[in-house]
């Protein structure tokens, strides 16, 4: 088995330049809005230089009382819909992965993941119309709970496969050294569990941010978030202050996934 | 938590968390039992009720809603019925725009996966991070920066104009492509990952036996490679093709009003002038069930490919 024969056997021309053509698609769009963010414009047509004018606006402009109250509203929905989901997905993990075979064991899966099957706009008309059945007034409580639901398959599915990856020997020698259930799960699995569990924490989190099809559904009026509200904005054609807004959420996400990424990573090399 | 915390007699065993796993998992079962679950039950429910106008239900029973779909029985509900084509047609739209957007991805998305794939494995966990980290952009912004990138007077058209590649500017927005184009965007990182996972596990010397027996590079891709990653191929169709069949952004900021689909028929019925709940839940109803047909078809060949030893 000749090495060079070998990468030619693998290589196909072109699919390198289609990596490439990938990524591009993917990340133009984004990089174009974060550089036409700092134009010094008023029109989203012409470039007018640098500035930071609508990230002033985005903070101090007519519109910023209500973006800080949006932003206000996401990031506490996205904490504790995020704290919540990640606790009762690390439940449901160890239930899953050290509870041994059980029946309807599969359903119980399919349960948990059940979603991120149904369409998301399914899942916003029926807890719409939950909501309104049950006579509940829609707002913050309401949107705080849909959140937590579709949370919940986004925190398990890192926090399984971390666990997963853990061998039951150490809870088993803990228990053999007389320690309770208890114990053996806070003081052994659970640091052994913690990359997984803050990489489920933050994508349940980042997953909370930036639900627009739910949230729209179940908000009721007088309430946005800022997906919402951005929404709202763009309806009446895009505005440069808009893009402002949108480079920093887009940069609030992607240090989110790289600070999980390199979490989960680190958590995988210390354990071998 | 409470659960974890009890450390009543039960025996050691292999697993440990055995004797109060239904404790563990009954958090999941209740929230997603009672707030997604149920809420479906309700919503099939509200799907045979009878509409009250400006929103909201009577609580009588009618089909209606399911009979509105396929019939037109004119204004008053009395003429002789007639096929009504329009949610058929919106029906049909949405899923030839999830099929094109996903040929689209499946083109794009196969290269890339397999590119990432033979690349040495230190580099592969970078390059896949490349690839997921627009997804966990807000999709809000991802469409609005597409919108926002080939509208008529936007930088792509500028540039390709400034390029003298064209005299006036292609028109994009609000047509069938700029709403491919938005969902392909949307769900590309979907074919990547399980494309990528069939690669990775496939057998390379396979490759090299077809080269040995003078198969030409793209025989061996066609007759020896597609095969064995099928699955994979299979699995990024469906996680691109489902979600987007029920898309709503992508439609509703690139398509506008001719290019509606599943998605923004429902919303209309809840938010819009529409107003029509059982309708819309009839409707929701219509595409729950689509995809899980979908989801079963793929559970079907995933079983299947299992007994064959994929």
């Amino acid at each position: 088995m000749a090495a060079g024969k070998q990468t030619d056997v693998r290589r196909y021309p072109g699919f390198f330049p289609i990596t490439i053509l990938c990524l591009v698609m993917l990340y133009a769009p984004l990089i174009i809005v974060m550089v036409y963010s700092f134009n010094d414009s008023v029109s989203i047509i012409n470039w007018g230089g640098v500035s930071l004018r609508w990230y002033d606006d985005v903070f101090n402009g007519i519109e910023s009382a209500k973006f800080k109250e949006a932003a206000w509203n996401s990031l506490t929905i996205a904490v504790m819909a995020a704290i919540a989901s990640t606790m009762i997905a690390t439940a449901a993990a160890v239930g899953m992965i050290r509870g041994g075979s059980f029946r309807g064991k599969s359903l119980c899966f399919g349960l948990i993941s059940l979603p991120l099957m149904v369409p998301e706009i399914v899942t916003a008309v029926a807890t719409l119309i939950f909501f309104s059945a049950i006579g509940f007034t829609r707002g913050y409580t309401s949107i705080l709970v849909a959140h937590i639901v579709f949370c919940i398959p986004f925190a398990y599915l890192p926090i399984a496969a971390r666990l997963q990856g853990i061998e039951s020997v150490y809870e088993q020698a803990a228990l053999d050294l007389y320690a309770t259930r208890a114990q053996a799960f806070w003081q052994v699995l659970m640091p052994l569990m913690l990359p997984g569990i803050i990489s489920g924490f933050l994508l349940a989190f980042i997953i909370s941010l930036d639900d627009f099809i739910i949230t729209n559904f179940v908000k009721g009026a007088g309430i946005e978030t800022l997906p919402t509200a951005i929404f709202g904005s763009v309806k009446q054609g895009i505005k440069p202050n808009i893009m402002a807004l949108s480079t920093l959420m887009l940069l609030v996400s992607i240090v989110f996934v790289t600070v999980s990424y390199f979490v989960g990573k680190s958590g995988t090399k210390s354990s071998r | 938590m409470a659960g974890l915390t009890n450390n009543g007699g039960s025996k050691a065993s292999s697993n440990i968390f055995g004797g109060i796993r239904y404790w563990l998992l009954a958090p999941s079962w209740v929230v997603i039992g009672v707030f997604l679950v149920m809420p479906v039950g309700i919503m099939l429910v509200y799907s045979f009720l009878t509409k009250e106008f400006r929103g909201g239900v009577i609580w009588e029973f009618s089909i209606a809603a399911y009979d509105q779909f396929i019939f037109d029985r004119g204004l008053f509900g009395d003429e002789e019925p007639a096929i009504e084509w329009t949610y058929i047609v919106i029906f049909a739209r949405s899923i030839w725009q999830a099929a094109i957007a996903t040929v689209l991805c499946l083109l794009i998305g196969f290269p890339t996966a397999y590119f990432i794939a033979t690349r040495p494995p230190s580099s592969r966990s970078a390059w896949l991070f490349l690839i997921t980290v627009p997804y966990w952009v807000n999709l809000l912004i991802r469409t609005v920066s597409m919108k926002f990138l080939i509208r008529d007077s936007g930088p792509l058209n500028q540039w390709l104009r400034n390029l003298g590649v064209i005299d006036s500017p292609i028109h994009l927005i609000n047509t069938d492509i700029a709403v491919q184009l938005g969902l392909f965007y949307s769900y590309l990182p979907f074919m990547v990952l399980p494309i990528y996972a069939s690669v990775e596990r496939y057998n390379f010397t396979l490759s090299e036996a077809a080269w040995d027996l003078y198969a030409s590079r793209w025989t061996t891709l066609r007759e020896v490679l597609l095969p064995a990653v099928k699955p994979g191929i299979i699995a990024g169709c469906i996680l691109v093709f489902v979600p987007s069949l029920g898309a709503f952004l992508a439609p509703d900021l690139l398509g506008g009003a001719k290019n509606f689909m599943i998605g923004s028929l429902i919303e209309e019925q809840f938010k819009g002038n529409a107003g029509n709940w059982p309708f819309g839940a009839a409707a929701s109803m219509i595409l729950l069930t689509m995809v899980l047909i979908v989801l079963m078809f793929y559970s079907r060949q995933q079983s299947r490919s299992e007994v064959e030893g994929h």
